[in-house]
């Protein structure tokens, strides 16, 4: 397959960014987009000029490190994966195909189309954990939980933190993001203790860091790696209500 | 003084650890507060190492070299996570999981470390639960198991395909915590690219900021390792892409024994490889041999059709299909341990029965599962993994058979470590894959997550106070010292060396001509000679890339290339000692397989006389030979036996 790239190249957080076009041949339709961008890189270094950076690491769609805007879609054209796990049989020889980094306030670019999403990390360092120390708790069949709710809190915590959500988001929210997570631990007996805390402590954190508000779009669930619900934005909003309500 | 004994405790067996425990002494909470630990990599072992460690009061510095600590590659683990907990009645123990993991690791693994493994296990699961990992649970609300190689009980806790990932989600969050409460300080995007050393003694490290390219002095009381395996030597392997041994590396050459690297383990279910553009192999868990049958062709007019593509697997009938391993190991049948099932996989492929283009695929086929539970069953249990196959190959496995092949996965090799997990430097640790401890010559499925959170959660917070206790009178760690300058320097000259180089070759390409000498002479078969040669060739190779690799961008920036030409600077380091660790072991056991050394059968054929040790390698220079040393295994609770899955 031959290919047209329009790459979104920026030196540094402060540089100003612009479009660049390059040209790739000789693409199996069996390899990875991600093995694509190689053999770009490779090809550049070997003329002398700066390769492209972008993140990457299992390659196996789950560690989360993967971003990219392709086409205006995050994560790609195809459902339900990561760009690691796109493959250039999705597209068709002589394709042009543009590529940019996520595109929101909280996640700055670092260069190309590396950002820098640590305000996710502070978020749960904010309340997206329930406050047991190693050691000292009970026998791990000691609490049986349904089934349907180990499943549901399964679907939940499948969230890679990618950030595809936030970029998708035209009021770049992190909502699915907290949820996600809220969700997951709301819905079970454990996780249920100090619910509502986690929650405000986790909303007020994303507010604080300049990522924006929900308006029910549902953009997020549609771009979702991990076809992560909404329904747990819902569970959210009542875990925080909740906590308002004992204010 | 540096020390090369294995402190394993005398006495019983099922004793050991608790009397250690009594013996060892404690650091107090007020003294707790004056020393400083770096712990170096966030997977299972350093998340949870580092999580335990601020949770007792120390100050904890950690690193990673990704944007995130829950990054790290155990994320990637699919299957799930032992323990003895024998809820399902099946007659499971501590002794039996110890039992299987000394077996399984081919009688290469220290007794005492093993048991006392399969004792925390259960902690372990006991501690997930409470930070709530979402567990697959049974519909009257309690845990569900499975059952992974080399054991015929069902031991193995998940969470559908992704436990590792859940696994790491807790231990990050219990991380986050700590962060939080400001007791533990987080590096991202750092990577160690040295250990520092005063006196003899573990004091820090030197971090590259991988964004802005600054060379960081660190120093502490003690440094824990938790960086992983170098699996990626190979280039082709279900390694994360930027997971490395250069952190191990570096304890190395700064005079840790490194034990047991030949101890490689090639995973039996992996996506076979598609090409020559191809940059990482994918896993398919080994859970998926709880319902797969494994097979191949019995004719090879079946196999050339199979490859003209004129017919599809499911055309083939049942008795012209042959289950070789339910042939071979009728007690275990599918599910014998990885190395086995690796092995025979080659054997059929090398016999011309190889189902793909290359020849070197076989089938894993949930046919007969889905006609006894159902597609929705199967969809429950494995449909993560099986969407991940159609994605990757275009084919849907509920309805043609999954092509695998093996493909380099875990290194049982590492760092030297005694009982406390500490190596031959003091104050300097090492836990995870990074470690050689736990797994003998072949690690079972569903082990690593467990040693990983076995070391971190439960092992080295109590071993490293012993350490520390000596040290509460020691001051902060002053980074002016002269060990940090000298350390800092060697850094920078090296990479300041890389970029002058400004050959013709860039890392990948010469990252790919090493993945090759590897996988052919100290991949799934190895000999003398061929391995004689690939000492060469790796020699060659690294004076090639000190003249001509060329590595774009400048210091002082974000550059991938300079991050991966360190790297590689330090694989092609390892590859040598590789391929001398398996020169050197002229038997056959687990991972390590030498041609020279089968029984009649084509099984691994050990030499207990000779080789019953852990080779733990010293290094002497760059040009020098390292000099081996041998710590004598001591078997004397578990019969030493050849391994056998057959009945």
């Amino acid at each position: 397959m031959k290919l047209t790239l329009k790459i979104w190249r920026q030196a540094s957080p402060k540089a100003k960014g612009e479009f660049k076009t390059y040209q790739v041949d000789g693409i199996s339709p069996d390899t990875s987009f991600l093995e694509m961008l190689d053999i770009l890189n490779n090809d550049l270094i070997h003329k002398g000029e700066e390769p492209v950076a972008f993140d990457h690491d299992c390659r196996e769609g789950i560690c989360g490190m993967c971003s990219l805007y392709i086409d205006g879609h995050a994560h790609g054209p195809d459902t339900e994966i990561t760009t690691c796990q796109l493959h250039m049989r999705k597209f068709k020889d002589g394709d042009t195909i543009t590529i940019e980094p996520w595109r929101s306030r909280a996640f700055p670019v670092i260069k190309d189309l590396v950002v820098n999403r640590s305000a996710y990390d502070q978020i749960l360092q904010a309340g997206g954990f329930i406050s047991v120390n190693t050691g000292g708790v009970p026998d791990a069949n000691a609490i049986p939980i349904p089934k349907k709710n180990a499943d549901e809190s399964m679907d939940a915590a499948a969230c890679i933190g990618c950030g595809a959500c936030v970029a998708t988001c035209k009021n770049g929210s992190a909502m699915l993001f907290v949820a996600a997570r809220v969700s997951s631990l709301a819905l079970l007996p454990q996780g249920k203790v100090e619910g509502a805390r986690r929650a405000k402590a986790m909303v007020s954190k994303m507010e604080e860091l300049g990522f924006g508000g929900c308006t029910n779009t549902r953009a997020c669930e549609a771009e979702c790696p991990k076809g992560i619900s909404v329904a747990h934005i819902a569970r959210l909003n009542r875990e925080f209500l909740s906590a308002k309500l004992k204010d | 003084m540096n020390s090369f004994d294995s402190k394993a405790p005398a006495g019983d067996l099922a004793q050991k650890w608790s009397k250690h425990k009594a013996a060892i002494k404690v650091v107090s909470p007020a003294n707790k507060r004056k020393l400083d630990i770096i712990v170096v990599g966030t997977g299972l072992g350093g998340a949870s190492a580092a999580a335990s460690l601020a949770e007792l009061g120390y100050n904890v510095k950690v690193f990673c070299i990704q944007d995130s600590p829950r990054r790290a590659h155990s994320i990637a683990a699919q299957g799930g996570i032992n323990a003895a907990k024998n809820y399902q009645n099946d007659n499971d123990s501590v002794y039996r999981l110890f039992y299987d993991t000394i077996k399984g690791g081919d009688y290469r693994a220290r007794e005492a470390n093993v048991y006392r493994l399969a004792e925390v296990s259960n902690l372990i699961i006991d501690q997930c639960v409470a930070q709530g990992v979402p567990f697959a649970r049974e519909y009257g609300g309690l845990l569900d198991n499975r059952s992974f190689g080399g054991a015929q009980v069902s031991r193995t806790f998940y969470a559908r395909g992704q436990t590792g990932q859940q696994l790491l989600l807790g231990a990050y969050a219990a991380l986050n915590r700590n962060i939080g409460l400001g007791r533990v300080k987080s590096y991202p995007r750092h990577e160690m690219l040295d250990v520092v050393l005063i006196d003899g003694e573990a004091r820090g490290i030197i971090a590259r900021n991988l964004v802005t390219g600054e060379i960081e002095r660190h120093g502490a009381h003690a440094v824990v390792i938790a960086s992983g395996g170098y699996g990626n030597v190979f280039f082709l392997s279900t390694n994360a892409m930027n997971s490395n041994g250069s952190a191990a590396w570096q304890c190395y050459k700064k005079g840790a024994f490194f034990a047991n690297p030949c101890y490689t383990q090639i995973h039996p279910t992996c996506i076979p490889k598609h090409g020559d553009q191809q940059s990482k192999l994918t896993l398919m868990s080994e859970s998926l041999r709880n319902d797969g049958r494994i097979w191949v062709p019995k004719k090879l007019e079946d196999v050339k059709k199979l490859r003209a593509k004129q017919i599809k697997p499911s055309d083939i009938a049942e008795e012209d299909r042959d289950y070789y391993l339910e042939r071979r190991y009728p007690a275990f049948g599918n599910l014998v341990p990885r190395d086995v099932a690796s092995r025979a996989a080659k054997e059929r492929c090398d016999a011309g029965f190889g189902v793909n283009e290359t020849g070197l695929a076989v089938f894993l086929d949930f046919k007969s599962a889905i006609e006894r539970l159902g597609k929705d069953v199967i969809k429950a249990r494995y449909g993560n993994l099986f969407q991940m196959y159609e994605k990757i190959t275009d084919t849907n496995p509920y309805e043609q058979p999954m092509q695998i092949f093996p493909a380099v996965h875990y290194t049982m090799g590492g760092i030297w470590v005694d009982y406390n997990l500490m190596t031959t430097i003091p104050g300097l640790y090492a836990i995870g894959e990074a470690n050689f401890s736990d797994h003998g010559a072949n690690r079972l499925g569903a082990s690593a997550l467990m040693q990983g959170l076995a070391d971190g959660y439960f092992v080295l917070p109590y071993t490293i106070g012993d350490y520390l206790s000596r040290h509460i009178q020691d001051k902060k760690v002053d980074v002016s010292n002269p060990a940090f300058d000298e350390a800092e320097k060697a850094v920078i000259d090296k990479i300041n060396k890389i970029f002058s180089i400004k050959g013709k070759q860039t890392v990948d390409d010469l990252h790919k001509k090493l993945g090759n000498i590897m996988w052919e002479y100290v991949g799934m078969a190895r000999d003398e000679a061929g391995l004689k040669k690939a000492i060469e060739e790796i020699k060659e190779l690294r004076a090639e890339f000190w003249k001509d690799v060329y590595v774009p961008g400048k210091e002082g920036d974000f550059n991938p290339e300079i991050e991966k030409a360190v790297r590689l600077a330090d694989f092609l380091e390892i590859g040598e000692l590789m391929a001398r660790d398996a020169l050197n072991r002229n038997e056959s056991c687990g991972g390590h397989f030498r041609v020279e050394y089968q029984t009649e059968e084509g099984e691994a054929k050990r030499d207990d006389e000779n080789y019953n040790y852990v080779a733990a390698w010293q290094y002497n220079g760059s040009d020098a030979e390292p000099t081996l040393h041998k710590e004598m295994l001591n078997f004397e609770y578990i019969k030493v036996a050849q391994r056998n899955y057959k009945d």
